[in-house]
């Protein structure tokens, strides 16, 4: 039982407070209109758009975020969709330029642009397989599970300063959880197929899954204390202003814990050295070697979500998000703007446009994140089973807990720090914004936001 | 006999599960062509392995007692078809020896060019599909830019690309064209620093040492015991190559060359400069010894390949005399080996005086050094397992004929 909610109430009221995710501890209060209560949790864009369907339209209030939620669903799912047809594309490019050669050059023009949509085709029309061994339902499952995991992630993932599926106060513990449950679909085709390659395969996911989550657990908490908070928007924006501010520049327990970071998040997606599941070498193709067409593509889109997903999380964790390295836009382009059109600072359409650019800019760190693996996959050699474990037990996690602790040590002595970039503080200062109870306010954050947020805090606590 | 489960490193093997039969191959990517392993595991240990072999057999054998010895060559080049040309010499040499034929000069020039170069390309195959053996896909195709251009070359000379049938009893079918020397010497200029990459990419790879370092140690008198030959048989410190140690007929082949054998010895490196240094997890006689091998004897073939165009360019003669399709086989017998590129490869011939030989038969370096799979793989990992089949570098064409 929730901490609050009281035994008696309607069914909605406590899937509402699910809905909004609140922090552990926060005094409970769930209103009649929760429906109102929601849009604190959800992004500004979704507002927007849910009071054009409420006022505008007259919908009611159910409706109108149902439709909100499965429009940004929609926007969402062919984002992945199309960043794993961008990435297999520039994987075999990668691959190939490595590797000495063109990669694909005929489909769709010069650059072979095309090559995965015609795959995807061939995909398609291939006959769909289902072992006489396997249990037809897992069997069948098993893709969709590894995929919705994937995707589900990238609800919590903010593209710029509120530009975000779902809004949460622990979005990163969420998508860590979430991206964690991607093994169960591993698992599930591994069991399910009735073959003993895939059963190995499936061993390994699960034995490597386990053992690297709390690395990357332990990583992801040192950015979190920087910040102090878990809501992702928030920690983007503390990194706002020179690249100084990114976090991965904030002291050397930052540093050394982003290396750890990426190394466990590719062996969390699966990725070379660490793709044991798959070890084609060894397991035939582990999990999914008895896959065939469409269900094994949602598996290859699963991977390459996940692996998009995991390099964003790192942007916007360690490397400013969409903050570029220099403010240029915030502080040059959209002031000048201003003052050329005479609009003010934060009007819709500037801000959209500073959000615009903010997006590219978290998307293109997040493919220089997705490359970096593919570097890496096309250039080192597998690690054995036994080593991959190794590496993360005697390594990873040792690593982690030191630089753990090592922050701890900066948060409460920061004049220790002997980072000198941090000392500069360049550009936009850090956000300074009151932590209370794990629940922040929505950026942009100004005096203002704090102040009111006091104030609903104080009325709530009366009410 | 040092296999992993007496490693004192190895802590795992006191978790025991439910014993699994699996199936590798014959269709499995990494067994080299259709070997059928049937693992029989632990988890993910290997408690034994039976290799099972016999999917290429195309009765070569039988084929070529009714063929004369000049039809049976293209038979050769697909025993071992990575190293056609050295196959072709061993079968060629075996007939001359029964027909007491004595080369010309240029010829024996023109075959010590042409297989050292062979040897390069076969072992290109080795150390490439060995990487991909272990995850790492780009030094294959490093490997296959290189071996590419070896076959320019011999399509130049032969005009085929894999199975050449370009060394004949007698000779070779035909002379290097005009200007084939001066290739061969502007492609060895290039390959020299390649090398380095494939150094660097595998041989002192992290990863790569951690993968075959201390694994799959074959000792020497199992090596030998076993028949191994070839760079497995050095990789364990057996100081035995046939182009040293052959007979007469095969080492005057080499005669007038320089060469050192290349073996691998506990701290004693043939190549003491600028070749990675061993690894101190290394222990004699496993994969990355076996690996370093080729490794090695690919610098040394170039050597002799350099040493070869010198003297061939200086020799007079021709490059002999193919011998006549229905060619009348004195009667007797002949067995002679030759040191392919994966070892020991016999031939042996008994003809009782028809230009048809009445029994041919081939002794193959790949199979005995398969045999010694099972030896090496009890307690390993799964993972292990092709890296050890890979170590031994294995063509099935060649065990099964």
């Amino acid at each position: 039982m929730l901490p609050g909610v009281q035994v008696g109430q309607p069914v909605a009221h406590r899937l509402a407070y699910l809905w909004r995710a609140p922090a552990w501890g926060r005094p409970l209060l769930v209103e009649r209109s929760s429906w109102d209560r929601c849009r604190r949790g959800l992004s500004i864009e979704g507002n927007d758009v849910v009071e054009f369907f409420e006022a505008t339209l007259n919908w009611p209030s159910w409706l109108a975020w149902t439709a909100v939620a499965l429009i940004q669903c929609f926007l969402l799912i062919n984002l992945v969709a199309g960043g794993a047809l961008f990435f297999i594309w520039l994987e075999r490019k990668v691959a190939g330029r490595i590797q000495d050669r063109l990669g694909p050059t005929r489909v769709g023009g010069k650059f072979g642009w095309l090559q995965t949509l015609a795959d995807g085709i061939k995909l398609l029309a291939k006959e769909d397989i289902v072992p006489k061994e396997a249990d037809p339902f897992l069997f069948r499952m098993a893709p969709y599970v590894s995929f919705t995991a994937s995707f589900c992630g990238w609800l919590a993932l903010p593209f710029a300063d509120n530009w975000v599926g779902q809004r949460l106060n622990v979005a990163v513990f969420f998508i860590v959880a979430i991206v964690g449950l991607e093994v169960f679909g591993v698992i599930l085709a591994g069991y399910a197929s009735g073959s003993k390659w895939s059963l190995f395969g499936a061993m390994r996911e699960a034995a490597q899954v386990v053992s690297y989550e709390v690395p990357l657990g332990l990583c992801i908490v040192v950015p979190v204390m920087i910040a102090g908070s878990m809501d992702l928007v928030t920690i983007g924006n503390k990194q706002a202003g020179y690249f100084t501010n990114w976090f991965i520049f904030h002291d050397p327990a930052a540093f050394v814990v982003f290396w750890v970071y990426f190394t466990c998040a590719v062996a969390s997606v699966n990725r070379a050295p660490f793709d044991l599941a798959e070890a084609e070498s060894e397991l035939v193709a582990g999990f999914h070697t008895e896959y065939s067409g469409l269900r094994w593509s949602f598996f290859f889109m699963a991977e390459y979500g996940s692996m998009l997903l995991v390099s964003a999380l790192a942007a916007i964790l360690f490397f400013g998000g969409w903050h570029g390295p220099f403010p240029i836009i915030s502080q040059g382009l959209v002031p000048a703007l201003a003052a050329m059109t005479g609009a003010s600072v934060d009007s819709p359409v500037l801000v959209y446009l500073a959000n615009l650019a903010g997006c590219a800019n978290l998307i293109f760190k997040a493919v220089i994140g997705v490359t970096v693996m593919m570097w890496v996959r096309w250039t080192l050699p597998r690690l054995r089973i036994d080593q991959v474990l190794t590496t993360c037990l005697k390594y990873c996690v040792p690593l982690a807990a030191l630089c753990f602790l090592a922050e701890v040590w900066f948060q409460l002595y920061p004049h220790t720090n002997p980072m000198p970039l941090n000392r500069l503080q360049w550009g936009a200062p850090r956000a300074s914004i009151e932590v209370r109870e794990g629940w922040l306010p929505l950026s942009p954050v100004s005096p203002d936001d704090v102040q009111e947020a006091q104030l609903t805090h104080s009325q709530e606590h009366r009410g | 006999m040092a296999t992993r489960l007496e490693d004192p490193r190895v802590v795992e093997f006191d978790v025991r599960t439910d014993e699994m039969l699996v199936n590798m191959g014959p269709q499995h990517p990494s067994t080299h062509g259709v070997l059928r392993l049937v693992l029989r595991t632990d988890g993910e240990v290997v408690s034994e392995v039976q290799p099972h072999i016999g999917y290429l057999h195309r009765c070569a054998e039988k084929i070529g007692e009714n063929l004369t010895p000049r039809q049976w060559i293209p038979y050769t080049d697909r025993m071992d078809y990575l190293a056609g040309m050295n196959m072709n010499l061993g079968w060629s040499l075996t007939v001359e020896k029964l027909l007491r034929y004595e080369l010309p000069e240029k010829a024996r020039h023109l075959r010590v060019i042409i297989c050292e170069l062979g040897r390069i390309a076969s072992h290109l195959v080795g150390m490439g599909a060995y990487g991909l053996d272990l995850g790492t896909f780009s030094p294959f195709l490093y490997a296959f830019r290189e071996r590419e251009k070896i076959l320019d070359l011999f399509e130049e000379a032969c005009g085929a690309r894999l199975t050449y049938s370009y060394i004949c009893p007698g000779g070779a079918t035909a002379d290097l064209p005009k200007g084939w020397l001066q290739k061969c010497e502007k492609f060895l200029d290039e390959f020299a620093p390649v090398i380095d990459e494939y150094h660097a990419l595998l041989t002192t790879n992290a990863i790569f040492i951690k993968r075959t370092a201390g694994i799959g140690i074959l000792p020497a008198e199992m090596a030998i015991d076993y028949g191994c030959s070839g760079p497995v048989l050095r990789g364990s410190g057996v100081d035995f190559d046939l182009r040293r140690d052959g007979e007469p007929r095969y080492t005057s082949m080499y005669d007038g060359y320089a060469f050192e054998v290349v073996v691998q010895k506990d701290g004693h490196y043939p190549r003491d400069h600028k070749y990675p240094p061993v690894p101190k997890e290394a222990v004699l006689g496993d994969c990355w010894h076996r690996f370093y091998v080729r490794m090695l004897e690919v610098v040394q073939s170039m050597d002799l390949v350099r040493q070869g165009i010198e003297f061939y360019s200086r020799s007079k003669g021709d490059w002999g005399t193919p011998i006549k399709l229905n060619q009348k086989l004195p009667k007797g017998e002949a067995y002679l080996e030759t040191e392919a590129p994966r070892g020991q490869m016999g031939f042996y011939i008994v003809s009782d005086g028809s230009s048809i030989p009445w029994r041919v038969r081939a002794r193959s370096s790949s199979f005995c050094n398969l045999s010694v799979v099972s030896e090496l793989c009890r307690g390993c990992l799964i993972a292990d397992v092709p890296a050890i089949v890979g170590s031994l570098d294995i063509v099935m064409g060649e065990i099964d004929r």
